[in-house]
């Protein structure tokens, strides 16, 4: 075998022998190609041949090898290596630079004086000739897989970090529901229902038997697939975004409509006319625009209104002879009314049968005549008086309706101001638009409103609803001043965990640990005998904040003592008046009365004087509390002592200690109160000695923990709102881990709040 | 003179049945409320200790095994189903309500290393110390019907670790390496490798259901996207993970239980510095599982104990023992958020609740608000001394006291050591280290 793959090499190289020398020759090529395909034809023979004895050795070889086994031994079989000579080879490239170097030139030289290869290649090779920069060498192994690697951590963390917003949403939700994908509430449909329970009582045997007879589908979908697909399509948050929506459309329309009807109702012919003219007026304005921008229409306008003075004219409407006009025309003899109506007809005859060349100016002429007319009579004092009474407290409570009035009222003031030619009724006309508008306005404020307090509660899980009733004010309030603590807490971890600052896992959380002990607690008893912690004892009192500003504020407060001598008028004699003894049989209420009381108990201890007794008693605290001097001086120290001996001034000046004065009494100002200032040791115990970990200050949490959560002191709705627990789970229910699908409702979530 | 007579409509004080509440008209307004924040406070405390008083974790014992239990499998359709593989090679099913076992099979010959149910919950896979992947039906065999795999796998080496995905046939096995498994072929679709380590346990994420998280033997965390021919990241830390389980909820966050007694949580974006170090056990740490809510996980020790962690503290909020439970090998915590199942070394399986003091079952309308009410008392109060004192009060061993108070020991040696070569150096020549960095050796790209 090895033998014949030699043989093989040597056709290659044969090949490569006869090839080498005409890549050299270039043109000559052609003419020895003949040559070199009869050259082939004979090597083939050749070869021919040399197969042959290619395969009589082969032959010779298994003889030998059938030899060699028989002995027992199986000799194995010596490879032969064939190995390509540097001279032969046209790849090998030679490192010393010599004559045999291959350049690009030399093997694309032969393209360019071949006629047959294409243009195109050719300049392709050319460019290729021009390009000099090799190519970098590939980098090692451990180098690429490294860089994959990052690159595939890099598209799975951003994938991960799809989850964030989800995922800090419920960090931060007051209540959190599991499991998350909770079934539809309401009626489940029959063939789920169906699917896993069969027949067993008689009477549901008989039931089916009854409807397999009749061919009536037991288990036959209620939904169609299409229906069922657009149930799953619209989550139940979308279906309440849409339905608000349309109500909202709904009770537009009303409104609409119930203008309409308004308006239809108006029996007043005056309001009619205006109107009319408004949408005259409103009409030739569009209708000079048209002429403008769309002149084949207003030539169809034109048209129309050629026709309806046609019509006019060939009728006699307008005319005195109907029966209302005939009836008028018998009355205007005596009646002035009667008089203008038919004049008034007459007029709009007159109008309706001109030519329509000058439009413009006519109505110029009315508008002035109504301007003059309305002028004399403004609007607003066909306002419904306002008949409050003011010392009427029930009356100060305002209607329903009124603001609106106001409102309207206001806009139409406002309108008349900034359109004082246009007529009246014009404007009482776009004073109703304008209420439109500002209805329009107040439902986007309203909706922002909502929206804000939705972006508000930032994922929560509930959309709170909103309400205007001070039960509910009040429960926003309370809760939300307990849910501060939660809220802070988590801003508070939010932070840390963004800051990072030197925190060791047990310094930060050693609040958190358990007091792990050998005791077993089997009855409450045993609780009260748990010993405390030495990290619960309590640590010194807090002493005084700010001596300073005390200081300064006792300063003032001697000078203000002088003035005001509480004292004194409290020592003074009471007047004692005679109580008259009929008895009276009267409210409990009447101050007289407590009055009376009181001196009835100051007659009852007039023996002990029980005030200057008190104000002895507050003095004695007081001195009690202040510093005292301390004397530290040593009688014969360092000089004579005895009997009759007293240290020097100057001993007695050195030694004596005096304290720093103590802040002022918190009872300096309250003569009839004695506040005792000495700590009481068994209360600190049970208070709370640092500020706990998510609070900031005193004061968030003093105000925690002063609003109660109870039913004793909260409406139910504030208790219910207060205790919702955080996390709520279904009983029975396999709560799954969380799925894209959530992702989606979160996304889609988001962008209903940005679209609405 | 003036006369007053009280008149009152029956309606706003008489029942209308004698089964309904007495009405109490209340008054709302605080001034005449002086003393709510005292009395709050009193049944904030009384709540406090009932809640001791009533804190009975321990629910029942399942016992059959006939060698300590190695793995456990939460069933993912039936509440009430359990699996459970022993180092004999035995495999039990377990039905929780009636606390028995209702079925039992020889899945392995040696260790059964690990069990994971299929998401559909019709078959479940087991691995063994025999180099096998079987899977078996749910269902019972029937009468007459020898107990047999619905499929064998024959592997090369021993596989230490197996996990399903959350949606589709593909499973993945750890030993010498991770392998990606297609359910219909008998050949790993996807083998991952990363220098020379064996594999300790596998687990997919439940919510990026693609990745996966692995711990192998020198000591490092690695993770790999299913989808990609290469892993993404290595941790190493200071000294061993023995398991790690990803959070339900929460796509990019996991917590690994290490060798050194401590849990970490870490963010797989940054993996340089844990999220959190959960401290307290006093011992190595073998199996962790989270809490289907994603807020709390459980810990099973080698020092005989059960710890429950909220995700974002540091310290435990509950110890479970018994006197008779050995080292705990494996612990999960039940898919509707209210038990806690451990199997350990004495053969037995251990039903705990997860929160010690509920009472079970359904509850009254008045009864869940009373409880809603009483919880919130405490979490207001929480902070007071005396509520404090009652409340992180636990029993514990004695041995495992004693540990732990030498542990602590140890550790405030070692800052104060630290803290005064720090004092006594260059200024900035020790700096101080977090507890967080202080376990994590490096990250590997």
């Amino acid at each position: 075998m090895a033998r014949v793959s030699r043989k093989n090499g040597n056709k290659k190289k044969l090949k490569g022998r006869c090839s080498v020398p005409l890549v050299g020759l270039g043109d000559q090529q052609l003419l020895y190609e003949e040559e070199e395909d009869s050259m082939d034809r004979g090597e083939e023979d050749i070869i021919s041949s040399e197969e042959d004895e290619a395969e009589h050795e082969r032959k010779r070889q298994k003889l030998l090898e059938g030899i060699s086994t028989l002995g027992g031994k199986r000799k194995r079989a010596q490879g032969e290596r064939s190995e390509a000579a540097v001279h032969m080879s046209e790849f090998s490239v030679n490192t010393d630079g010599g004559p045999g170097k291959v350049k690009l030139s030399d093997l694309i030289g032969i393209f360019e004086k071949n006629p047959a290869v294409p243009a195109k290649s050719r300049q392709q090779l050319n460019n290729l000739r021009r390009v000099k920069k090799s190519i970098n060498s590939p980098l090692s192994k451990e180098e690429t897989e490294k860089i994959q690697r990052d690159m595939a951590f890099q598209k799975a963390a951003s994938e991960v970090s799809r989850w964030d917003s989800i995922i800090t949403q419920n960090q931060r939700a007051k209540q959190l529901l599991f499991p998350l994908s909770q079934e539809p509430a309401g009626p489940r449909p029959v063939e789920r229902l169906v699917a896993g329970w069969n027949v067993q009582t008689p009477l549901e045997q008989e039931i089916f038997a009854l409807l397999s007879a009749n061919k009536q589908p037991s288990t036959d979908p209620i939904l169609t697939p299409a229906e069922e697909a657009s149930v799953r399509a619209m989550s139940l948050e979308e279906a309440k975004i849409r339905r608000a929506e349309l109500q909202k459309a709904r009770a537009l329309q009303s409104y609409y409509e119930a203008k309409a009807r308004r308006d239809r109702k108006i029996k007043s012919k005056k309001y009619h006319k205006v109107q009319t003219k408004a949408k005259r007026k409103e009409f030739l304005k569009h209708f000079e625009q048209m002429v403008k921008t769309d002149p084949a229409a207003a030539l169809q306008e034109l048209n129309k209104m050629e026709l309806a003075r046609m019509q006019e004219r060939m009728s006699l409407k307008h005319q005195n002879s109907s029966k209302w006009a005939k009836s008028k025309a018998i009355m205007a003899k005596y009646n002035e009314e009667a008089r203008k109506a038919m004049q008034q007809q007459l007029e709009m005859n007159r109008q309706l049968t001109q030519k329509l060349v000058t439009p413009l100016n006519d109505d110029y002429e009315q508008d002035e005549g109504d301007t003059g007319e309305t002028d004399l009579l403004p609007h607003f004092v066909n306002d419904a008086v306002d008949g409050r009474d003011a010392s009427n407290p029930w009356m100060k409570g305002k209607l329903t309706e009124e603001p609106t009035q106001k409102q309207l009222n206001d806009t139409m003031t406002e309108a008349a101001q900034v359109v004082s030619t246009v007529a009246a009724e014009e404007e009482e006309l776009e004073a109703e638009e304008t209420e439109e508008e500002a209805l329009l306005r107040e439902f986007d404020s309203n909706r922002k409103l909502h929206q804000a307090q939705e972006s508000d509660i930032a994922g929560g899980v509930f959309l709170e609803e909103m309400t205007e009733d001070r039960a509910a004010a009040e429960d926003s309030e309370v809760s939300d001043c307990l849910s501060e603590f939660t809220i802070i807490s988590r801003g508070r971890e939010k932070s840390f965990k963004d800051t990072e600052e030197f925190n060791c896992a047990d310094f930060t959380d050693g609040s958190a640990q358990l007091e792990e002990r050998l005791v077993r607690i089997r009855t409450v008893e045993d609780l009260e005998l748990l010993h405390h912690d030495p990290s619960a004892e309590p640590g010194h009192p807090p002493t005084a904040k700010d001596p300073p500003s005390e200081e300064k504020h006792m300063g003032k407060s001697k000078k203000k003592k002088k003035g005001i001598e509480l004292k004194e008028v409290l020592t003074k004699e009471t007047n004692v008046i005679k109580v008259p003894l009929t008895p009276t049989a009267t409210d409990s209420d009447d101050p007289e009365s407590k009055l009376d009381q009181r001196e009835l108990i100051k007659e009852a201890f007039a023996g002990d004087d029980v005030i200057s007794s008190f104000l002895k008693d507050k003095r004695r605290h007081e001195d009690e509390g202040k510093p005292k001097v301390i004397d530290l001086t040593l009688p014969g120290w360092g000089e004579w002592g005895g009997m009759g001996l007293k240290p020097p001034k100057r001993k007695r000046k050195q030694f004596r200690v005096k304290s720093a004065p103590r802040p002022p009494r918190k009872d300096q100002h309250l003569p009839s109160v004695i506040i005792s200032e000495k700590r009481n040791t068994s209360l600190t115990l049970h208070q709370v000695h640092s500020l706990p970990f998510p609070f900031e200050d005193h004061g968030q949490f003093e105000s925690c923990i002063r609003s109660p959560l109870g039913r004793t002191w909260n409406t139910e709705r504030t208790v219910k709102n207060v205790t919702k627990p955080r996390v709520v789970t279904q009983l029975g229910a396999i709560i799954s881990p969380m799925a894209e699908e959530e992702l989606l409702k979160n996304n889609n979530r988001a962008v209903a709040r940005e679209g609405s | 003179m003036k006369v007053k007579v009280l008149s009152r409509n029956p309606d706003d004080y008489v029942r209308e049945t004698k089964h309904d509440i007495q009405r109490v008209p209340r008054n709302y307004d605080p001034s005449l409320h002086p003393f709510e924040v005292s009395r709050e406070y009193t049944r904030a405390l009384n709540a406090t200790k009932l809640e001791r008083v009533f804190a009975k974790p321990f629910l029942a014992s399942l016992d059959g095994h006939r060698d300590g239990v190695n793995c456990l499998a939460k069933h993912t359709r039936s509440l009430s189903t359990l699996l459970s593989g022993s180092c004999d090679g035995e495999v039990k099913v377990w039905n929780l309500t009636k606390h028995e076992c209702v079925r039992t099979l020889q899945a392995h010959g040696g260790f059964v290393r690990g069990m994971v149910v299929r998401y559909c919950g019709n078959s479940f896979f087991t691995i063994g110390d025999d180099k096998t992947i079987k899977q078996w039906k749910m269902e019972a065999p029937g009468y007459g019907e020898e107990e047999e795999p619905l499929n064998t796998i024959l592997g090369k080496t021993v596989f230490t670790g197996l996990d399903h995905h959350q949606k589709s046939g593909v499973f993945a096995t750890c030993g010498q390496q991770v392998d990606i498994w297609d359910e219909q072929r008998s050949t790993p679709i996807r083998s991952f490798t990363w220098g020379v380590d064996s594999f300790s346990s596998v687990r997919f994420n439940p919510v990026e259901t693609e990745l996966l998280g692995s711990c192998a033997s020198d000591r490092s965390i690695v993770l790999y996207d299913m989808r990609e021919s290469t892993p993404l990241k290595k941790v190493i830390m200071t000294m061993r993970t023995n398991t790690l389980c990803w959070n339900p909820m929460e796509a990019y966050c996991f917590t690994c239980a290490n060798e050194d007694y401590n849990l970490y949580t870490y963010d797989m974006r940054h993996l340089e510095r844990p999220i959190k170090v959960h401290m307290d056990h006093v011992s190595a740490v073998l199996d962790v599982d989270y809490s289907p809510t994603g807020q709390e996980f459980v810990s099973a020790s080698f020092d005989k104990t059960i710890r429950i962690f909220s995700k974002d503290d540091g310290h435990s909020r509950e110890v479970y023992h018994t006197k008779r439970m050995q080292h705990v090998i494996c612990i999960k915590w039940s898919a509707d958020n209210k038990y806690i199942l451990s199997g350990s070394d004495e053969m037995n399986i251990r039903l705990w609740k997860a929160n010690a003091a509920e009472k079970l079952g359904v509850l009254a309308p008045r009864e869940r608000e009373a409880v809603n009410y009483t919880q919130k008392l405490k979490e207001k109060f929480q902070h007071h001394p005396q509520i404090r004192r009652i409340a992180r009060h636990r029993h514990l061993p004695k041995n495992i006291y004693h540990q732990k108070n030498e542990l602590r020991i140890m550790k405030e040696a070692r800052r104060r050591k630290e803290m005064n070569v720090r004092k006594h150096s260059k200024p900035g020549s020790v700096p101080v280290v977090s507890e967080k960095e202080k376990h994590v050796v490096s990250v590997v790209k």
